[in-house]
């Protein structure tokens, strides 16, 4: 998994609330059994007309959020369903970082699967970042997760949260499974406790 | 003395391989059910790091979203490559990994959440995963099941173990007697539309009281199965007569000294009396009417009676929201929800595509005929409800009245197949999301009852079920 440690970038401003997977990545583009080449496709039906020409005025259409790597969104980001499809279209973008006031559960682990950090913050300070992001590509973003700060374009600076575990796997770009494997032992053992509590399972 | 525990705490503390200090645990997994769409990716990493499946005994493969649900379907043909290719790749995957499978065109075949309870796959106090949000159902069984993605999923396959950390407790009680012609399926809308689709964010909810104890084991599943539309990582309910009766005799349920032994300890999967709960909600079930969602997400739920919002009746992002939801839907503020009016109807899903739905749902249709210029599916949520339903002469009744009766799959609740709404399309769905475009581009969804959409497709508009009954 790539690491994430510091990043400076555009950030693009999409205000709305409830922002499903279905947006971020409609189900046509499922039917892959691949990983990548889904940044295309991000947003889609917000992004492209029926012709397949781009929507001028969806934020990642405009010139100065092309290259956005941060995205600042509106309550409840990535609900429904589980699709990992969503983060791989983000990340594929160049996305590596989503600031919500709250993200849904099964999107939110998905994202640390695949070194996108998703940061959760009161609505206060993400109505600063939204403003901040709204300034367009001359207002570039620090999001350094060593010390778990975001700096904006002013220079302010907004503290965040991130689970301890997640952050280390983050910073490190550590595989979670293969730290699993080593606890191959721990695992037999439970097995064989659970085959004698539980022997129809 | 131990402290008192939720029926959650029971089933979480009984899996936990190893815990860090920070809370960060290892919890064991008892059953993983995957199905085509999130795991070819999974599997493709497993066999780049050389890797086997850890317990390819407690792993279950299913195609659902992709497959035709079209009578001709057992002729092998699948127009399109893309999901034929998906398909493919699941059934190599399978057979090369030696995990249970049911293909396309095994009679028990069907949607992965019907499947799993029907074979009695899922039991209470299990842990169970799978690639998909609505995994949820299966906590209908006091069994703590909840999606995953597709790292996750190879996680899973890898070392029957995933990486946690413990959610909230939440507790929703619904409290009394449901009344007439109101469903499990109206109570969890209900639900969602008191906590809004954040609501249940960070938490597992745990669903009591009266009114979901008087649910069979098909109405508790239509009420997990949308805990995942609230936010609620899983949807639980305890384990109790009902639950143990329809497990009995499953061809994957324990037997015997075994079955009893099993019974001894499902028993104790109860909250206990004291247990803490984060958050509580109660709503009288007399209180719950047939409900409709009128805009795009799963809390835009209003009772049948009422009439379209406007935006300013609501506060903050929902104000935005709601106008881009009603200009989606093209949708007028004021407008009586019984006078819109649908050209399409869809019967199915792993939320309501259970006997019991389509049992209810043929009690309305009896006798009539679907309104002209109505498509009606009743797509079942496995074969095995399909020969259940022919057996009892749902399929007929169907057939009679119009619809189309059709194979088991996902079908239109998420049109990866050929089931899609074209654009503009309005149907009553008895699935589990209205978000723009899930039925099909440009498709706009009213969420319903299995009842509610028999109802609508016999007057082709959006109708109070009670005024049919």
């Amino acid at each position: 998994m790539d690491k994430f440690i510091k990043i400076t970038g555009v950030a693009a401003p999409i205000p709305l609330i409830n922002i499903d997977t279905d947006m971020i990545i409609p189900k046509l583009f499922l039917k892959t059994i691949k990983r990548s080449g889904l940044g295309v496709h991000l947003f889609d039906e917000m992004r492209y007309n029926d012709d397949g020409s781009e929507k001028p005025e969806f934020v990642l259409n405009q010139p100065a959020y092309r290259n956005a790597e941060i995205v600042v969104a509106g309550d409840n980001f990535g609900c429904g369903s589980s699709r990992e499809h969503a983060p791989w279209a983000i990340k594929d973008f160049g996305i590596k970082c989503v600031i919500s006031t709250s993200f849904a559960d099964i999107f939110f682990n998905n994202c640390f699967k695949n070194g996108i950090l998703p940061i959760t913050l009161p609505q206060e300070q993400v109505d600063v970042l939204m403003k901040d992001a709204e300034k367009g590509a001359n207002a570039r973003m620090t999001i350094d997760l060593e010390t778990q700060e975001i700096t904006t374009s002013d220079g302010d600076v907004i503290k965040f949260n991130v689970d301890d575990f997640k952050k280390h796997c983050l910073l490190e770009g550590l595989d979670d499974i293969g730290l699993t494997m080593e606890k191959t032992d721990s695992i037999s053992k439970f097995e064989t406790m659970a085959a004698s509590a539980r022997p129809w399972v | 003395m131990t402290a008192p525990k939720t029926l959650y705490d029971k089933i979480w503390d009984a899996h936990v391989v190893s815990e860090d200090n920070d809370g960060t645990a290892l919890l064991y997994i008892d059953r993983h059910l995957i199905h085509e769409v999130t795991s070819p990716q999974a599997f493709e990493g497993l066999r780049q790091a050389g890797r086997r499946v850890h317990a390819p005994d407690k792993t279950i493969a299913v195609p659902d979203h992709n497959v035709p649900t079209t009578l001709d379907r057992t002729d092998g043909i699948i127009s399109n490559e893309e999901s034929r290719i998906q398909l493919d790749a699941l059934d190599k995957n399978a057979r090369d990994f030696g995990v249970h499978y049911y293909p396309v065109d095994d009679v028990r075949q069907g949607i992965v959440h019907i499947v799993g309870p029907e074979q009695g796959w899922t039991l209470p106090g299990m842990t169970v995963v799978c690639g998909d949000s609505h995994t949820a159902t299966h906590g209908a069984f006091g069994a703590l099941a909840h999606g995953i993605g597709t790292s996750e999923v190879e996680h899973v396959l890898a070392t029957q173990t995933l990486i946690q950390q413990k959610s909230k407790n939440m507790k929703v009680e619904i409290t009394g007697k449901l009344r007439p012609g109101v469903t499990a399926k109206d109570i969890t809308l209900a639900v969602i539309g008191e906590t809004g689709t954040a609501g249940g964010t960070g938490y597992v909810i745990e669903y009591c009281g009266e009114a979901i104890r008087d649910l069979s084991m098909e109405g508790r599943m239509t009420v997990c199965n949308m805990a995942i539309e609230g936010g609620a990582r899983a949807g639980l309910i305890a384990p109790d007569e009902t639950t143990f009766e329809y497990v009995e005799g499953r061809p994957h349920a324990p037997k015997g000294a075994q079955w009893e032994t099993a019974l001894e300890w499902w028993k104790t999967l109860y909250s206990d009396d004291d247990a803490h709960f984060d958050k509580v909600l109660v709503l009288k079930g007399e209180d719950i009417a047939p409900v409709v969602t009128w805009g795009t997400s799963p809390e835009d739920v209003l009772p049948i009676t009422a009439y379209v919002p406007a935006p300013e009746d609501f506060e903050g992002g929902k104000v935005d929201a709601a106008a881009r939801s009603l200009d989606y839907m093209g949708l007028t503020p004021g407008t009586k929800l019984t006078d819109i009016v649908i050209n399409t109807v869809f019967i199915g899903s792993c939320t309501n595509g259970r006997i019991e739905d389509l049992r209810a749902a043929a009690e309305i249709v009896k006798g009539k005929k679907v309104a002209e210029g109505v498509r009606a599916l009743v797509v079942p949520g496995s074969g095995l409800v399909r020969a259940q339903a022919e057996d009892e002469g749902l399929g007929k009744i169907f057939t009679e009245a119009g619809f189309e009766w059709r194979l088991a799959g996902c079908s239109m609740c998420l049109a990866m197949n050929d089931d899609q709404l074209a654009p503009g399309d309005r149907s009553a769905s008895t699935s589990n999301r209205n978000f723009e475009g899930r039925q099909g581009k440009g498709g706009r969804t009213h969420l319903v009852s299995p009842v509610m959409a028999a109802a609508a497709a016999i007057t082709g508009h959006l109708t109070d079920v009670r005024d049919l009954m």
